[in-house]
């Protein structure tokens, strides 16, 4: 099924259709990663008051609403939240045969001096994070730019770390990984198809 | 889905899927134009040059800053200062600037088909910028994109086309457009301006402009085209006598729906076709229709580079 490129991750579940899954995370795990990934980045940034998180499309942005709702709890402040599409920004456009469709962007508040966490669901190639990272540099200055991701599936093509890692999931090349959402419904959890 | 086609060379062959998803785009483009970094990289190392054998300003400028905030290069080749005056084809010219890497080629051109021809003998792509009296697609797809903006919908949306018909590929390509997407369209304008047997583009004709005022929702005014008026044409007897039939004042605006809307593809003629206080109300939405000129044009070029 692997293409012989890279592709980024969220396409990955269109490739890959009708092969064996298995679960790796359930509902609860996910919801403990979340709660635990909200309370580090509240230590970290020392009460989350110039936090903001902005949610890649389209794995990240449920996940990054349920971080903020999180975070807004612990607080007890609004966390804003935002919407990046990258498209615009990916380094495959002139290898690709049609253009993927665009989505909106949406980042209604001032990124310039705030932490910034991009949220995006499974960490892969790390080319979606640099995209992300330019549009987001479209936008302003932010003081810090941190990564949030629900899964880290290894092979990396660029030096990119997450800041706050959900789950370590080793995986072979040409396995996918399945992000599974309520809000997309369907039951929270994460598969991976061999 | 996406654009399987390497040029943009008319409303009538796009489907109306192909329309959506052009004007889906043109949202996210819409996005970028209303940032303080207007630019995005995604048409980095892309050569895009605006060919016009005809005057125009709006458009050349607003194909030139859509490829800009793409990052792309524009080259704006104007017909007087090109080797055209020296007796080169369009082909011949054409064939030039694709070999010096040119990856689009905008056209506008006094003869219909012109871009046509290009399409079928170039590699680049080819985007009408408007060929004679045939069609101008991009002006037709920011009209349906500041439509939609405005009112949601188009079905069931009542447009009346106001002016020289028979002269105007505006009209021609927002014909095309507003049927194809479900909206009652009536041209409106003198029987020298009407062209022959338009009621098989699916269109009501009518002559006078009260009558085909009457509730409608959306009123598209086109410029009086003065220098098609000649020896050999004579369209109407004076252009006060135009602007006393055809103008569009307050008070037959009033004969619209309450909240009908205006445009103009541009540029206005005020008091001949549009009286000043109509341009400047606020059912106007002619500057909105230049913004999204510029989103629409981003959207077009972004969706034929995956098609080359």
């Amino acid at each position: 099924m692997f293409h012989g490129r890279f592709f980024y991750a969220h396409e990955s579940r269109l490739m890959n259709a009708n092969n064996a899954e298995r679960t790796v995370m359930d509902a609860q795990e996910i919801s403990r990663a979340l709660t635990r990934i909200a309370h580090e980045i509240s230590e970290r940034s020392r009460g989350a008051a110039q936090v903001a998180l902005v949610g890649i499309r389209s794995g990240g942005v449920h996940l990054a609403r349920r971080l903020a709702a999180r975070l807004t709890e612990i607080e007890g402040t609004a966390v804003p939240v935002g919407t990046l599409d990258i498209t615009l920004y990916r380094d495959d456009l002139n290898a690709r045969k049609e253009q993927p469709v665009l989505r909106k962007t949406e980042i209604p508040f001032d990124i310039t001096d705030r932490t910034i966490i991009l949220v995006d669901d499974v960490l892969f190639t790390g080319r979606t994070i640099r995209a992300a990272m330019d549009g987001l540099m479209d936008f302003g200055r932010p003081a810090e730019i941190q990564l949030a991701v629900l899964v880290d599936r290894g092979h990396r093509q660029l030096p990119i770390k997450a800041t706050y890692v959900g789950k370590n999931l080793p995986t072979a090349l040409e396995e996918t990984i399945d992000v599974c959402l309520e809000e997309n419904g369907e039951t929270d959890r994460v598969v991976i198809l061999a | 889905m996406s654009l399987q086609r390497k040029d943009l060379l008319g409303i009538q062959d796009l489907s109306v899927e192909e329309i959506a998803l052009i004007l889906d785009s043109a949202e996210s483009f819409k996005e970028v134009s209303g940032r303080d970094i207007k630019k995005v990289p995604t048409l980095r190392g892309k050569t895009v040059v605006n060919l016009f054998f005809e005057p125009s300003t709006r458009t050349r400028t607003s194909f030139e800053l859509a490829a800009k905030r793409l990052s792309a290069d524009v080259i704006n080749f104007a017909v007087s200062a090109s080797s055209v005056s020296k007796g080169e084809t369009l082909l011949d010219t054409a064939r030039n600037i694709e070999a010096m890497q040119a990856d689009f080629i905008v056209l506008r051109h006094p003869m219909a088909g012109a871009p046509n021809i290009l399409a079928k003998l170039l590699r680049a792509s080819v985007v009408n910028a408007g060929d004679g009296g045939h069609e101008h697609p991009t002006q037709a797809l920011l009209d349906l994109y500041t439509l939609r903006e405005k009112k949601r919908e188009f079905k069931g949306l009542r447009l009346a086309i106001v002016g020289d018909i028979a002269h105007s590929r505006v009209a021609r390509s927002n014909i095309y457009a507003f049927t194809k997407m479900g909206a009652e369209v009536r041209v409106v304008g003198p029987p020298t301006m009407m062209p022959l047997e338009v009621e098989r583009l699916g269109v009501r004709v009518f002559y006078d402009l009260d009558e085909g005022l009457r509730g409608v929702d959306v009123i598209m005014m086109l410029r009086l085209q003065v220098e098609r008026q000649g020896p050999g044409m004579i369209l109407f007897p004076s252009i006060r006598e135009y602007a006393r039939l055809y103008c569009l004042t307050p008070a037959r605006l009033a004969l619209a729906a309450p909240d009908a809307l205006v445009m103009h593809p541009g540029p206005i003629n005020r008091g001949v076709e549009i009286a000043p206080e109509v341009a400047d109300s606020r059912s106007s939405v002619i500057l909105d229709q230049v913004t999204n000129g510029v989103a629409v044009r981003m959207a077009v070029l972004y969706l034929l580079s995956g098609g080359q």
